[in-house]
Order: structure tokens, then sequence, then C-alpha cells
């Protein structure tokens, strides 16, 4: 039987990872991550996961690791943040070009200076086109379901991609919420043995890692981009199957009371929920708002995400990072690219929030989504604002 | 090496892993060291190689030359690819889907790979005590760059980034002593050899591969375009490193030295040095202060290596 447990988000991830029978986890601690490793070391010392723990000294050469453990065969998990992350960068582009499907936990942190160990998503548009395919959830259900689903997903022969699961530092990553946890059997049904079609074995050596000159790299970057692109039939299907066994259901674009809504505003990350108490507010107040949550960041949903905003004539959308001297943030950069080309347009309205940890209310929700329909209706001297900010 | 060079040409095995067609340069020593080196891992060996020369020649997209399974990701992290590998082999054996045997997981990277930018990586590995070996290619420079300096570049030589000139006598530095860095993490088996000393390569190769925990062998490899010598002369100027007492051949078993290779007398440093393009500027007065560094280290090297006999 499934079992309902209050648990730390944080440990929810290490116990999914191990309901995946991970092999090999490497990895080094760094806040608001710790508590998925500390939690993944402990179930290995204490023999509840067979798995070898690398206790690696950085970042680096714990993506490092998981590139040769994952060439190898092993089915491999690791997680980081923040800094972590961006030590990892060009480790985390040979793990996607060299098609090894490693499973990262990232609890989305800011990037210094100054130093914050707190929440944004500086860190998840740094590594935004390293050809990983990336997710995010919004609770702990969601953050162990998806888990399991990014090793079926990345391990699928027709796929053999790594996959990134985002969740907020500390807003969500350090909250104690129940979840459910899928019986074994069943999550041995729905992850396959881990089969890696060409390991390093001498029964059968292969070259990995050949380097590319200029002849043949383009035609490896394109391989690359229609399979990412192509990755989006695996995902979906994964899900759906996943609603089948489970009965949780998840989807590319999220949308929340959109129904005959004109202003939309959008999110990514745990913050939607909060934005969710805002939109019943406003609806209550008889605003016709809705709200559309991006799940599936890469690859990016064009489809599913034109469907959800196409009666909208305003979409505000909150991103929580900055994209310095650019155009808007980086999320409502690809939302008005994506949206360019339709014959019926919506204003795109971009605000940046929450950085570094700051907390958004649902009052405050609110309040962008009412400066947002201004800016639509007036315009603004400014290609995005801050919300909240002083000075 | 006693045992290899009476039965030679019976014990080594004509097979090459490390198989011709590559693209190294004429009179490579590096280039031997690895083709050497492949003969004493034979078959259940998986290659970790880092960003440099050897990769760079051997591994252009459609081709390869490598008979044995290879994998190079990036320059500086050869160290924790392996350690991912052979944690990777342990646990696929231990549930037993993998069969059981004895694979030897090597890593391979040039000196700046190796001492420089890759060093925090070797640490780890060597301090985790993964089993494996790890091959250090030292041509004394970043070579497949186009010679700059590396920490390993010996003092006084010219490179591209430690240039001589009227106010530079070249690289001002004394070559970082990796053997001893690695010794320094008490692993059980550290070795410095020369493809000009095949037989001897040859054994550390295999010594280092069936240690079990972490090896570390360093291996000098002669690099005719970076050290501006003549194309022949790569085996004699490996030799002459061995007999100027420039590159010492030995072995730190379990912490304990032994010299392998003790010539009765050193020939002079200029021996070596006036045969290399690389070192042509420096004066009289330079060259003495390297013998005498030289003699110096020699001395203390056999001085540990006797202590440790008795
Ligand atoms: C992070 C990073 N920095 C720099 C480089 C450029 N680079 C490639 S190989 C190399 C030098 C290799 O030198 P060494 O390790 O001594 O090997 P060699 O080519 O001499 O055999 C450098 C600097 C790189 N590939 N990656
Ligand atoms: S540059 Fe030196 S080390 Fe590199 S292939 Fe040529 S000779 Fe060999
Ligand atoms: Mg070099």
């Amino acid at each position: 039987m499934a079992k309902r447990v209050g648990i730390e988000v944080s440990l929810a991830i290490a116990e999914a990872a191990k309901l995946a029978n991970t092999d090999v986890v490497a990895a080094y601690p760094i806040t608001p991550q710790t508590h998925i490793v500390e939690h993944l070391a402990k179930l290995v010392a204490d023999g509840e996961l067979d798995a070898a723990y690398i206790p690696v000294e950085s970042e680096h050469s714990a993506m490092s690791a998981c590139l040769g453990a994952s060439a190898t065969g092993a089915r491999t998990f690791t997680a980081t943040a923040g800094q972590g992350l961006e030590l990892m960068h060009e480790v985390l582009y040979v793990a996607s070009s060299m098609q090894l499907p490693i499973v990262m936990a990232v609890a989305n942190r800011a990037l210094s200076s100054p130093l914050s160990v707190w929440g944004d998503h500086s860190d998840v548009m740094a590594v935004r086109d390293t050809g990983w395919i990336q997710i995010f959830v919004e609770n702990g259900q969601e953050a162990v379901d998806n888990v399991l689903c990014a090793f079926r997903i990345g391990e699928d022969p027709k796929v053999l991609l790594p996959v990134m699961v985002h969740l907020d530092g500390f807003y969500l990553s350090h909250v104690i919420e129940p979840v459910l946890f899928p019986e074994q059997s069943l999550v041995d049904k729905f992850i396959p043995p881990y089969k890696y079609p060409m390991p390093l074995h001498p029964d059968k050596p292969v070259t990995m890692g050949a380097f590319g000159p200029p002849i043949i790299y383009t035609e490896t970057k394109k391989a690359q981009e229609v399979n990412l692109r192509a990755s989006k039939e695996v995902i979906l299907q994964c899900w759906a199957e996943f609603g089948k066994t489970f009965k949780r259901h998840y989807s590319p674009i999220e949308s929340y009371r959109t129904e005959g809504a004109k202003v939309l505003l959008l999110t990514m990350g745990s913050f939607s929920e909060t934005a969710m108490t805002a939109i019943d507010r406003m609806r209550e107040k008889g605003k016709e708002v809705g709200l559309v949550r991006i799940r599936l960041w890469r690859p990016f949903p064009f489809e599913e995400f034109r469907q959800a905003v196409s009666n909208a004539e305003t979409i505000v959308v909150v991103d929580r990072a900055l994209s310095f001297g650019g155009p808007v943030g980086p999320v409502c950069s690809e939302v008005r690219s994506a949206l360019y080309d339709e014959k019926q347009k919506p204003k795109v309205v971009s605000f940046v929030a929450g950085l570094g940890g700051r907390d958004i209310t649902p009052a405050g929700f609110e309040e962008i989504v009412n400066r947002g329909i201004e800016i639509s209706q007036k315009g603004s001297e400014n290609e995005f604002e801050i919300f909240g900010v002083r000075g | 090496m006693e045992k290899y060079a009476v039965y030679v040409p019976k014990l080594v095995t004509k097979k090459e892993n490390f198989a011709p067609g590559h693209r190294a340069c004429i009179g490579c020593g590096e280039a031997l060291a690895v083709r050497l080196a492949c003969k004493a891992l034979g078959q259940n060996v998986i290659v970790a190689n880092a960003t440099g020369c050897m990769e760079i020649v051997s591994s252009q997209l459609p081709f390869t030359s490598w008979r044995v399974p290879w994998i190079h990701t990036l320059f500086e992290n050869t160290a924790a690819v392996a350690s991912g590998v052979e944690s990777a082999l342990k646990m696929l054996m231990k549930k037993g889907r993998i069969a059981q045997q004895d694979i030897a997981v090597v890593a391979m990277a040039g000196d700046g790979g190796t001492s420089d930018i890759g060093l925090q990586a070797l640490s780890g590995a060597m301090e985790r005590g993964h089993n494996f070996l790890y091959l250090c290619f030292d041509n004394e420079a970043y070579m497949n760059t186009g010679i700059q300096r590396s920490s390993a570049t010996p003092f006084g030589a010219s490179t591209t980034t430690s240039p001589a000139g009227k106010m530079s006598m070249g690289q001002f530095t004394w070559k970082k002593n990796m053997p001893a860095i690695a010794a320094a993490h008490n692993i059980p088996y550290v070795a410095t050899a020369c493809p000009s000393y095949p037989f001897d390569l040859l054994a550390k190769v295999e010594k280092g591969a069936k240690t079990p925990g972490p090896a570390y062998v360093h291996i000098l490899s002669v690099c005719p375009t970076g050290w501006r010598c003549a194309t022949d002369l790569s085996i004699k100027i490996g030799r002459l490193a061995v007999e100027t007492g420039i590159f010492p051949l030995y072995e730190i078993e379990n912490g304990r030295y032994k010299l392998s290779l003790d010539p009765p007398k050193l020939r002079p440093v200029t021996d070596y040095m006036k045969l290399q393009g690389r070192f042509r500027h420096l004066s009289e007065d330079l060259i003495a202060k390297i013998q005498k560094r030289v003699s110096a280290e020699y001395a203390e090297i056999k001085e540990k290596a006797v202590a440790d006999k008795e």
C-alpha cells in the first residue's frame, strides 16, 4: 500500500531516489540542498539504499563522477543548488551531449554576490541552454512524483537525456508536507531497470566523447536539438502513464481558473501556490483573472502554452531572475517570443520579483496583476518592473 | 624491470590497443608512452582521458585509436570521472548486473590536466581511496594549446607564456613535485617512468593497475614540438633526463622510496639541456643553479631510498 507521511520535502526527494533504486550518488553539500544529500548518505549508511555514495570534493567533480557512473551503466542521482549548479556548468553540457540520463534535483538558489542562500531562479536561468530536460515542481508530492518520472523519461531509449527537477530552495525544500509514497512494486514496474545501450565495458569497447571538427559538430548539435524537442512526446506519455498508475496528473502547462479570464498571471515554481490564493481572492472580487504555470521548462511546450493562453488579452509574467541589461525577465522573453507570430497577440507584461528569498504574498500577487493591467493599458517607460524594490 | 629485460620479446604483447593512425607529431614521446601503457594494461580496462594532446590526436570523430573502452569529457575532471566509473562498476557487480571480474579503471591526463587544473579532482579521488590508476603524461607544458607553461614546466624553460626575453629567463618557478603530492595522500603506489625505459614503464603501469586502491604513475614524455628538439632524439633525451638525475626513476610503495635505476655517476645537466631549444637562452649561471638544485634533489631521493631500504 502507498503510505502518506508528513515529511520534509528534501527527505522525500531522497526517498524517491531510493524508490527508484538509484545505483550511484555523487554529491557535494550546499544550502538549501543539504538535507537531500544528507538523507541519501544516511539511507546508504543504514543499508536502506544499495548505492555507492561518492562524497566528492566539489560540484564539478559531483557531476563529473555522475558522467562516469552513468556512462558505465549505473542509475545515477545527484542534487545541488545555486553556486553548485554554476560550478557544474560546463559539465552539464557534457551530460546532455553525451546522452547520459542523470537525474538531478535542484533546490533553486540565488547567486552571489552578495552571497544569498535563499531562493530564486538565477541559477536555473544560467543553465537554461545546457540541453537538460527541466521540470518545475510546486510541492512535496510533485517533487517525489517527478523524480520518479525523471528516471523513466531520461532513461527511455528514445530519449537518453539528463533531467533536472527544480524546486524552490527553502520555500519548498525545507517545508514539511504530507506526501504519498507509492508502493515499491508499482515503482519497479513504472521505472524499468536501467539498461544503457552502450556502457563502458571491456566486452564491447566504445569511444565516448571524441572531439568534433567543424565538418561534424553542427550535425551533432542538430541531432541533440531534435532529440530534446522530441522528448516531449515521451514526457507526455510518462505523465499519462503515471496518472493511470498513481492517479496524479501532470501536464507541461497547468492552468488554474482560466475560464473566461482575459488577464492571466504566469508563474513557474512553488510561488504558484501563493499565486493561486491571489487568483481566488481576485475572482471573489469579480475580476476575470486566471493563472498559468509552466511545469515543463525544457523542452519548452510551445503548443500547450499557446493553447493555454489563446483567449488572453494580457499576460502578466512574474520572473524570479534578472537578465541584466537584457530585454525582460528570462521567462517573459520566452513567452513573448512564443507568441510573436500569433495573429491575436496578447500584451505581455514583465515583472521580476522574489529575488534572493524575498517573499511574495497573495496581496503582492494581486498588486502585480493590477499594476500589470495598468501597464498593458497605458504602457510603461520601463521594459520591466522589479516588484517591491526600494530605491 | 629485471624480469622484462630478459623475456621482453615473449612477454610484451604485439597487440596495439592504442592503434596506429593517430595524429600525434613525429617523435612524440607522449604517444609512445600511451602506447606502451596500453600494452601493459591489456584488454580489461576502462580509460578516462582528459582533454589534451593525447585525446585530440586519438579521437577525431568519426575515428578512434582506442581499442579499449574510452571516455573523454573535459580537461580538469578526469579523476572524478574515473571515480564514477569505478563506483559504478563496483555497484553493478555487487548487484549482479554485470559479471564479477577485474576491470582496471585508468585515468590519463597531461601535466596541465594533472598538476594544475585537475589537481583538486585528483586529490579528491586519491583521498577517497578509489581503486584506480592515474597516469600523468608529463611533457612539461600545455602542448595541445601551443606550448604554454604549466606548473610542471622546468625552471628556465622558454614557453609561449613564459617566454625568454630581455627581461625574462623563461619559466622562473621550479617544477611542481607531483609524485610527492600524490604520495602525500598516503596511497599505496606511486612511481615515475619514461618511455625511454619501456620495460620499467610497462612493469610500473601493470603494477599500478593491479594495486588495490589509488595508484599514480608520473611519466616523463618528451615532446619534440614543445621542447624544440630533433624528432629523432625523443628516446635519447628521455634517457638523458634520467641519467642526469633531472627525472629520477623510482617507486614509492606504501610510503617507501625505491630507486628503479641509480646511475653510478650522474651526467651534467647540460648534456640534456643543450639538445633542446627551450633552454637555449640560459646563461651559465642559471645552468649552474639548475645543476645545483638537480644534484640536491637527486641526493634527497637517494637518501630516502637508502633509508627506506634499511
Ligand atoms: C576548462 C578548460 N580550460 C582550458 C582548456 C584549454 N586546454 C585544452 S588542453 C590544454 C592543455 C593541456 O595540457 P596538458 O594537460 O599538459 O596536456 P598536453 O596537451 O600537454 O598533453 C588546455 C589549456 C580547456 N579545454 N578547458
Ligand atoms: S605537441 Fe608534443 S605531446 Fe603533443 S602530439 Fe606533438 S609531440 Fe606529442
Ligand atoms: Mg603537457
